[in-house]
């Protein structure tokens, strides 16, 4: 079975175990990966008036950032190595915008990495990993 | 440092102020007298003529003038504001916005922006005047002008949208300089630089004084109501520093503290209103009896229903700002191609200011019975100089509203303190940017222009806190209003525009080439 693994991904060590799992299935089956970087962002938030207006060009120095920082490199890497990648960096809520992709790309997977400690705070505020089994459209691996 | 001394120190503090205190009062009183004179000398006409009033009456033409305008748009729009409101909450939930572009600024945050600018001190203290001098029956037409200024609303922040300026940097700005100069031209009138240039020096004006000197001013009343007197400008210097630290420091963290408690804040009124309102609802409805008696007899305030009527158009048109086009600036950077939803969205904001948050104010002091009435013939009965109802204590104001909220919950008037001050912080702030488009239109862009503008901002907070300067706090309000007359003249030549986007939104809304997206 080939398909697109969906991987939520940043520059932290449960991210590239996240990544290194779906490189393994795509390896052994074929397929995609689409490397998925989150903004956290809600169009709730407050603005001062200056911030409005810097808004538009702040999204665009932060995609790029984004795009230098975390997943370019990766892109390349994984590229040399002979797979087949593409990227998505999008802003809004982490589970919604990995569902929102999944169902998009028609994609087979999601892969996440998790912190490891089931903390208080995942407790009270919940987890990405817990909200996104919840509503994800495609199976979901939760790598540790 | 562990060893040092803090009560020591505090004293120390404490009597160095005292002693600059005392000789700074001295000077101030001076200096006080020397503006004065001088602004009264040289801007008296200008006041008298804005706020000069129609011949043999006691109202004001400049608030005819408002009215007038929100009049003709309500019917021009075919009253619009009654029709569309289920489409403007959609829109500001964000159901029609593209999720592909989230992280731009959302139709939410431009109308939560705006209404920090417009939220403030008008709620708080300019209500308690109305309802002190017109009685109950100024609220009726107060909640009247509040639901026509929306056609106002709309029609000023469809064309701000419209006539923006996107920046090759990324940058998005407009407003009615904007909307005056290119919307002019596109029509083919002339007088359209003109007016957005006087439309400018009216807001670099206003932004001094009614967004600066009046808040910092009543800030400075209201904190030492509570923790006694001690001289404005100390007041003024802690202001202007956090004003110093935000525009000039950019040091954001401020300003997004101070966004994200004014809104808790106002909710925290609103709702506050609503409890003392249910603890007294066996009085709703003669409260609301009140208002409409008085709305058409006046219940023996000075002046019988005309006098309410006028104090209640009046607190519609300065507290909501509709037809003054300063919130057309902060709307103008929403993420959206149809400019008409912006116009959707803003119409909320005279609904939220003065249908919803004054009217909480009103009611709160109607129905904990501030305004004392005589038993026998149920008029209200009117003060010693026969010019405004009486109320328990002769309170007036800030301090009527504070008593009303006090009189049920005794400790909301240090939340309300905190209240003022942070409103009075957060419209500071937002007029501040409104002056610096104003200035950057008339002088250009360049960061040494825009640093002499914040600069002379903060010395106008510490001024406005210091000192009693009524003149020219009368001189800054001429100027506010003065923006509406060169605004609203602006608004009826563009608003054959503003009708053509309408049509077209509409009709497109209708057929369904406009979708919701969730």
């Amino acid at each position: 079975m080939s398909g697109k693994f969906v991987v939520g991904f940043d520059d932290s060590a449960p991210a590239r175990r996240a990544l290194d799992f779906a490189v393994e299935r795509v390896r052994a089956q074929g397929g995609t990966i689409v490397l998925a970087h989150v903004l956290e962002w809600s169009p709730y938030s407050f603005l001062s008036p200056e911030e409005l207006e810097e808004r538009h060009k702040r999204r665009r120095e932060e995609m790029e950032r984004a795009k230098k920082a975390i997943t370019d490199s990766v892109v390349a890497e994984l590229e040399k190595a002979g797979l087949s990648v593409e990227t998505e960096i999008r802003y809004g809520k982490t589970p919604e915008i990995l569902s929102r992709i999944a169902k998009e790309k028609d994609a087979v997977q999601i892969v996440i990495g998790r912190e490891g400690q089931s903390s208080f705070g995942a407790r009270v505020f919940g987890s990405v990993a817990g909200a996104l089994v919840q509503t994800a459209p495609v199976p979901c691996t939760i790598v540790p | 440092m562990k060893n040092f001394s803090m009560p020591a120190a505090l004293a120390a503090v404490g009597t160095v102020f005292c002693g600059t205190a005392a000789i700074a009062q001295d000077e101030d009183t001076s200096l006080d007298d020397r503006v004065n004179d001088i602004f009264s000398d040289s801007t008296g006409w200008f006041v008298n003529l804005v706020f000069s009033e129609f011949p043999g009456t006691d109202f004001p033409w400049i608030v005819g003038w408002l009215v007038v305008g929100a009049v003709v748009f309500s019917i021009y729009f075919g009253f619009l504001q009654f029709r569309v409101i289920g489409h403007s909450l959609a829109l500001v939930r964000g159901q029609y916005s593209d999720p592909n572009d989230a992280g731009e600024v959302s139709h939410f945050q431009a109308l939560a922006t705006a209404l920090s600018g417009t939220v403030g001190l008008g709620n708080i203290a300019g209500v308690a005047v109305a309802i002190g001098i017109g009685g109950p029956g100024a609220i009726f037409w107060m909640i009247f002008a509040g639901l026509l200024g929306m056609a106002t609303k709309f029609t000023e922040c469809t064309l701000g949208v419209k006539y923006r300026n996107e920046y090759a940097d990324g940058r998005v700005s407009g407003g009615p300089m904007y909307y005056l100069a290119k919307g002019f031209e596109e029509r083919g009138l002339p007088g359209g630089k003109i007016l957005a240039v006087l439309f400018s020096i009216f807001c670099i004006l206003g932004a001094f004084g009614g967004g600066n000197m009046f808040q910092a001013n009543q800030a400075h009343q209201q904190i030492s109501g509570v923790v006694g007197d001690f001289p404005g400008w100390i007041t003024g210097l802690v202001l202007a520093g956090f004003v110093f630290a935000v525009t000039i420091g950019g040091i954001k963290s401020i300003a997004r503290v101070t966004e994200k408690i004014v809104p808790f804040m106002g909710i925290l009124y609103v709702g506050t209103a609503l409890i003392i309102i249910a603890m007294n609802y066996e009085l709703i409805g003669w409260a609301f009896g009140q208002i409409f008696a008085g709305a058409f007899t006046g219940l023996g305030v000075a002046g019988g229903f005309v006098g309410a009527l006028i104090q209640g158009f009046q607190r519609a048109a300065f507290s909501n700002e509709a037809g003054v086009g300063s919130a057309a600036i902060a709307h103008s950077a929403v993420k959206t191609n149809e400019p008409i939803t912006e116009g959707y969205v803003a119409l909320l904001e005279p609904f939220v200011d003065t249908v919803v948050v004054c009217t909480m104010t009103a009611l709160v002091i109607i129905i904990t019975q501030q305004l004392i009435t005589d038993p026998d013939t149920g008029l209200y009965v009117l003060n010693e100089a026969g010019d405004a109802v009486r109320t328990i204590d002769d309170n007036t104001g800030v301090g009527l509203t504070s008593a009303a909220f006090g009189s049920n919950i005794s400790w909301f008037p240090y939340i309300l303190v905190i209240a003022v001050v942070l409103f009075a912080f957060s419209t500071m702030i937002t007029w501040s940017y409104y002056g610096l488009k104003a200035w950057t239109f008339l002088f250009g862009e360049g960061e040494t222009k825009e640093i002499i503008f914040k600069v002379i901002f903060c010395v106008f907070v510490v001024i406005g806190a210091a000192a009693q300067l009524g003149p020219v706090i009368d001189f800054s309000d001429a100027a506010i209003f003065s923006m509406a007359v060169v605004n609203i003249i602006g608004l009826y030549f563009l608003m054959p525009i503003v009708k053509r986007e309408l049509t077209s939104y509409a009709s497109r809304l209708k057929s369904g080439e406009i979708k919701k997206f969730q």
